[in-house]
């Protein structure tokens, strides 16, 4: 264990940037957002962001290859791929289960490796929680959020930040800092009373009856027209997720050519997986469907029961109309009304 | 009467076959439009406090075009959604029985939990909000959490309605909601154009502002209409700073009734209010005081024309650098 003031994080941020370029969340007019490190940049005081790590891996848009027409013939330039060092501070235990779950879908064959590149080139040092917030139910999916691995583990006390590392990049990283000696003794505390609050947290969830099994029993349940009733199909639930992974390819046409890129998709949208034989999800009903059982029971099935959501909480803060995973989960689970 | 026991009077006495309200959420301030369809449903999870900021007018639209009658709880910004939704034929008056109810203002529930870190549950004593969280009791000052538009409330007057629980309101002129424009008309164009970039390029196109929007109500909206060529569901090149937003205020200038909802939603805290409260005051001062909402009989601005309506050169002009 290795450690630093907190009076001193200015400087451990520049000499973590001198080792590679540096995010972490900081506030941009009042909302938390992963910043490119630059001096004066600070950490935030809240306990995430809105929008999640996962942008720094899967970005909400990007090229992958431009095309470009001359004459009588065409010339394709592949997109670069990411092929500089860089490194995420505080990411926090729930982000950090995020990418196992995008890795699953990203990393199996044929590999994405525009995202490849990307989680190789990252070092990531998680950030412990210590106070949680109601909408956090990270507890349901086990993760332990005052004990995050990844590359190296930070914890924020009232005087110090104290660093863990994990891994060998951690290690090295480490090394590179200019950090004095700490003990796993002096978080012992602070951990004790992190892991007290996570208990307590208001949100707890049964998720046993989400199986395999019961796709079609899930699937056919009456509670979906109430529950989907007030949807307005925005997407907003699935641009601040962690884990929703879909995206569209398009092309914009530009002077000399055709530019191709992706975007985030939503299922909760109206063209989402339109084909030329027209919408496979008619209503809000079918779209909103497809979200909780894609979270709950479809990707589950297809990787040995790991749920796709985290419990992060963005959802629940962040829909217009207040409906959530959470509330999804407890009416088909029978917990409450639809 | 209370709003929960006017539903459930309603209800079962026949009148009414659907009451649009809200539903008991996991917390506090987590409520979801519900449509009600018996006195026992909505005893058991109908809620109506402070909290319940959403604006329902939207939802009478395809509402209204259900078997029966369908009751509804307007708050004076929500009637004149709904007014403005009759006056152009989308709402079915017929089908929907209105009960104004009067209003002290709406929370916000991100500046309540902000607040009140950990917040699990709320209850009102005078103007104060005492809230329980993860860590203890917190006392707030309504007043300090409500949300932006009802520290400016234009009107506490309800528009329209078959019913009031209480005495009607009065407009409100002495209203500072314009106070903000005001400040972005006296920057210099790059200032401006500074401030909107700022703003506008923490947009992630997720379309909340444009769902929530009573005045958003095309069957297809031109930004998601693949065959014209102009959907768009990724904010590149720049193309929120530059478009989606300003088209969308012209899509709704004149039947914006500024009820804030945009705002409330938006989950980068864009303030929105400002692009369309900006049309609504030059419209005002180049064609004359107009309300949308307000009445169902008055021509709208962008509909009457006018021999001395003034020339689009009018509109031009701001502080030059
Ligand atoms: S579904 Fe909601 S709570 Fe779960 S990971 Fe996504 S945003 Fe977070
Ligand atoms: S959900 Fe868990 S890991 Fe994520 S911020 Fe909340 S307490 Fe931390
Ligand atoms: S669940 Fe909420 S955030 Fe998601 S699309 Fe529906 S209204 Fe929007
Ligand atoms: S709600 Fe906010 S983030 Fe979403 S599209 Fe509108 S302005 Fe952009």
């Amino acid at each position: 264990m290795k450690k630093i003031e907190k009076a001193r994080l200015p400087e451990l941020f520049a000499a973590l940037n001198e080792t590679a370029a540096l995010y972490l969340p900081a506030d941009r007019d009042g909302v938390a957002a992963f910043t490119r490190w630059q001096e004066g940049v600070t950490l935030t005081e809240k306990l995430n962001t809105v929008r999640s790590a996962k942008d720094l891996f899967f970005p909400q848009v990007e090229t992958l290859a431009n095309f470009k027409t001359q004459g009588g013939t065409i010339e394709i330039e592949d997109a670069a791929r990411q092929d500089e060092d860089f490194i995420v501070f505080g990411v926090r235990a729930c982000d950090l289960r995020s990418f196992e779950i995008l890795d699953r879908v990203f990393l199996a064959e044929p590999q994405d490796t525009f995202y490849k590149a990307r989680r190789e080139h990252a070092a990531i040092i998680t950030l412990a929680c210590n106070a949680p917030e109601e909408t956090c139910f990270c507890t349901a999916f086990s993760i332990d959020a005052a004990d995050p691995q990844g590359d190296v583990t930070a914890f924020l006390t009232d005087t110090a930040l104290c660093l863990r590392a994990n891994t060998e990049k951690g290690e090295n990283l480490l090394a590179k800092l200019p950090l004095s000696d700490g003990a796993e003794s002096e978080i012992a505390a602070w951990q004790k009373q992190a892991r007290e609050t996570l208990e307590k947290l208001p949100i707890q969830l049964d998720l046993s009856g989400f199986t395999g099994e019961r796709m079609m029993e899930l699937f056919n349940h009456p509670a979906w027209q109430p529950l989907s009733e007030a949807c307005l199909g925005c997407g907003t639930c699935t641009f601040v997720c962690p884990t929703c992974q879909c995206y569209d390819v398009k092309d914009f046409k530009t002077k000399d050519g055709v530019q191709r890129f992706r975007c985030w998709d939503s299922c909760m949208y109206s063209d989402f997986t339109m084909m030329s034989a027209g919408q496979p999800r008619p209503t809000q009903k079918e779209r909103f469907r497809q979200r909780f059982m894609h979270k709950l029971v479809y990707y589950p099935m297809n990787n040995e029961g790991i749920f796709s959501c985290v419990g992060c909480g963005r959802c629940l803060q962040k829909c217009p109309i207040h409906m959530n995973i959470v509330k999804v989960a407890k009416t088909l689970g029978g917990e409450r009304d639809a | 009467m209370q709003v929960k026991e006017k539903a459930i009077e309603l209800l079962s006495s026949g009148k009414v076959s659907r009451v649009l309200g809200w539903k008991q959420g996991e917390f506090c301030y987590d409520l979801t439009p519900a449509v009600f369809e018996s006195a026992e449903e909505v005893e058991r999870s109908f809620v109506f406090s402070p909290l319940a900021g959403a604006n329902l007018a939207k939802y009478l639209i395809a509402e209204s075009r259900k078997e029966g009658v369908v009751a509804a709880f307007l708050k004076p910004c929500d009637s004149y959604s709904v007014l403005q939704l009759c006056k152009e034929h989308r709402i079915r008056r017929e089908n929907v029985y209105l009960v104004g109810v009067p209003c002290e203002g709406t929370v916000d529930p991100d500046l309540l939990r902000e607040n009140a870190k950990g917040l699990t549950a709320v209850r009102e004593a005078g103007g104060t909000l005492v809230c329980d969280t993860l860590y203890g009791e917190k006392r707030v000052d309504l007043s300090a959490v409500l949300l932006e538009r009802c520290k400016v409330c234009k009107s506490k007057k309800i528009v329209v309605f078959d019913e009031l629980l209480g005495e009607n309101g009065e407009e409100n002129p002495q209203s500072t909601r314009f106070a903000a424009v005001e400040e972005i008309e006296n920057l210099t164009p790059e200032e401006r154009y500074a401030f909107w970039q700022k703003e506008l390029s923490r947009c992630i196109r997720c379309n909340a502002c444009r769902n929530v929007c009573p005045a958003c109500s095309c069957e297809t909206c031109v930004f998601d209409n693949a065959k014209l060529g102009t959907d768009n569901k990724a904010p590149a090149s720049r193309f929120e700073e530059q478009y989606f937003h300003i088209i969308r205020a012209f899509h709704v200038a004149g039947r914006c009734t500024d009820c804030g909802e945009c705002s409330r939603v938006c989950p980068q805290k864009i303030p929105l209010h400002l692009l369309n409260r900006k049309f609504i005051r030059d419209m005002n001062t180049l064609y004359g005081q107009y309300q949308a909402g307000a009445d169902e009989e008055s021509l709208p601005p962008m509909l009457d024309f006018r021999m001395d309506d003034c020339e689009p050169s009018a509109a031009r002009g701001g502080k030059q650098a």
